[in-house]
């Protein structure tokens, strides 16, 4: 157990999370316990995929790459799918746009031999892909959600004036998907000038030259908007589909009793 | 074009309660009808069902003798027309509020002369819908359903929302329309004075059923038996 030593070490930083937990006890954020929660998640969480990381290193298997590619995107399916509580098929609609994200964008940089197909390469891209993929597919459903429930009145209007259920929803799915990938293209307009991305930063700290370094982080940048833009189109197509019937009528909305 | 009201019962969700339990009523082409009842009787509701942006449970509404439940509902509802409590304006001019439904239909009308027929100014067309008082902009979405040219008029409620001048000139409106157009409307409506004002025939709905319909003279006389003088007296 040599290596969990050096996870140990890590522990060290709780100082940090010392300040956060203070800071929330001094304002009475109530954030304590989200924090506490988050902690030990995290190190549990990040441990144990060090650890099956390492284990499929060592299989040098690709199937049991993409068994482990798989499971990520259903966990992040079913965690975007529990933040858009009261949309109808949110967990079948966040998995096919998750995993069609991953597939195609992890799939377009094998095909182009931008990168290897080895585990090395490919779990820690697809964690980048599926991670900000759920976020986003988390932010669209939650935000198409409350924006349909919010403006019942402007979608019916619409369908009284002939419009299909796509038409009457349309402005709504834009600043759904706009809102959903803004923040990435700002960040990605900004990478370098104000901060240096994770990755970008544990190649250089792990010794790695600065100039690939800065190659394999432009290859994730635009690996990310890549499959952060497909994610959240999939899921704006999918989803306002349960919202209405095929008559283009707009269902009752299923949080109200 | 008349309508005919069959509907045996109309829930939102499998298992919810009933919203409508059984409607009767026709709607004679050319005549203005009014649709009144206690609240929560089910008046939007049947509205919806009409148009069908509610799908009934069971029965059937005929439009001109027509079960409308076989149309495509993108053409029925351009056949009958809806305005709402709220105007509910898309766009950023009045001219693109008004054209709304008609460029899905890719029909070419004259905002303008919409916006005559509706009581406003043609010049209206080039502001943002956001600058009209509650009473202009219900005028706008008057204008952006007639551009459809429907043979029917739903009205809910359409001037819940303005004050009593707005209010009297939105219903001189309906009349007029009704008198230059032929058009049919059905105008729901919880105020006695206005359906007094307004219509040719009223139906009285209750806890989702149907209790009668009459001609406007029977209703207020007290002719129009129990039920009817019950509502009128607010006993209902």
């Amino acid at each position: 157990m040599e290596g969990f030593e050096t996870l140990l070490s890590a522990l060290l930083t709780l100082g940090l999370v010392a300040v956060a937990v203070a800071l929330s006890l001094y304002q009475r954020l109530d954030l304590e316990k989200d924090i506490g929660v988050a902690v030990v998640r995290s190190f549990v969480q990040l441990a144990a995929i060090g650890y099956a990381i390492n284990y499929i290193f060592a299989l040098e298997s690709l199937p049991a790459v993409v068994l482990l590619l798989a499971g990520m995107v259903g966990f992040a399916a079913w965690t975007s799918a529990r933040r858009a509580r009261g949309m109808p098929r949110a967990l079948p609609v966040a998995a096919g746009a998750i995993g069609v994200a991953a597939v195609a964008t992890l799939g377009a940089l094998l095909l182009l031999q931008v990168v290897p197909p080895t585990a090395q390469y490919l779990i820690p891209l697809g964690g980048m892909v599926i991670g900000n993929s759920m976020n986003t597919a988390s932010l669209t459903l939650a935000r198409v959600r409350d924006d349909v429930a919010e403006q019942r009145l402007k979608v019916e209007a619409a369908l009284a004036l002939g419009a299909t259920s796509r038409q009457a929803v349309s402005p709504i799915l834009k600043t759904a998907l706009r809102s959903a990938m803004i923040p990435l293209i700002d960040s990605t307009k900004t990478t370098g000038i104000i901060f240096l991305p994770g990755a970008m930063v544990g190649m250089i700290i792990a010794g790695a030259d600065p100039l690939e370094a800065a190659r394999l982080q432009i290859v994730v940048m635009y690996m990310l908007l890549g499959s952060v833009s497909i994610a959240a189109i999939l899921v704006g197509l999918l989803s306002y589909r349960s919202l209405f019937t095929p008559r283009h009528q707009l269902r009752p909305d299923p949080r109200e009793g | 074009m008349g309508l005919e009201v069959r509907i045996l019962g109309l829930r939102y969700a499998a298992g919810g309660a009933e919203i409508l339990k059984g409607v009767n009523a026709v709607v004679p082409e050319g005549g203005i009808t009014c649709v009144v009842g206690p609240s929560g009787a089910g008046k939007s509701t049947l509205l919806r069902a009409v148009n069908r942006l509610i799908e009934p449970t069971a029965g059937e509404v005929y439009l001109d003798g027509s079960p409308t439940s076989e149309m495509d509902p993108l053409v029925l509802r351009r056949r009958v027309g809806m305005v709402f409590q709220l105007p509910a304006l898309f766009g950023t001019s009045v001219e693109d509020a008004v054209l709304y439904g008609a460029r899905l239909a890719e029909k070419d009308v004259d905002a303008g002369r919409l916006l005559e027929m509706a009581g406003l100014d043609p010049l209206f067309g080039k502001r943002d819908p956001q600058t009209l008082s509650v009473g202009q902009q219900q005028r706008v979405s008057i204008a952006r359903a007639l551009a459809l040219e429907p043979e029917v008029l739903l009205m809910d409620e359409p001037t819940s929302a303005l004050d009593e001048a707005a209010r009297r000139r939105i219903e001189d409106l309906i009349r007029e329309l009704n008198a230059c157009l032929e058009l049919t409307i059905v105008l729901v409506s919880h105020a006695l004075d206005q359906v007094e004002r307004v219509a040719d025939r009223v139906v009285l709905l209750a806890a989702g059923r149907s209790e009668g319909e009459w001609s406007k003279e029977e209703f207020f006389s007290g002719e129009g038996g129990e039920r009817a003088r019950q509502f009128i007296s607010g006993r209902l």
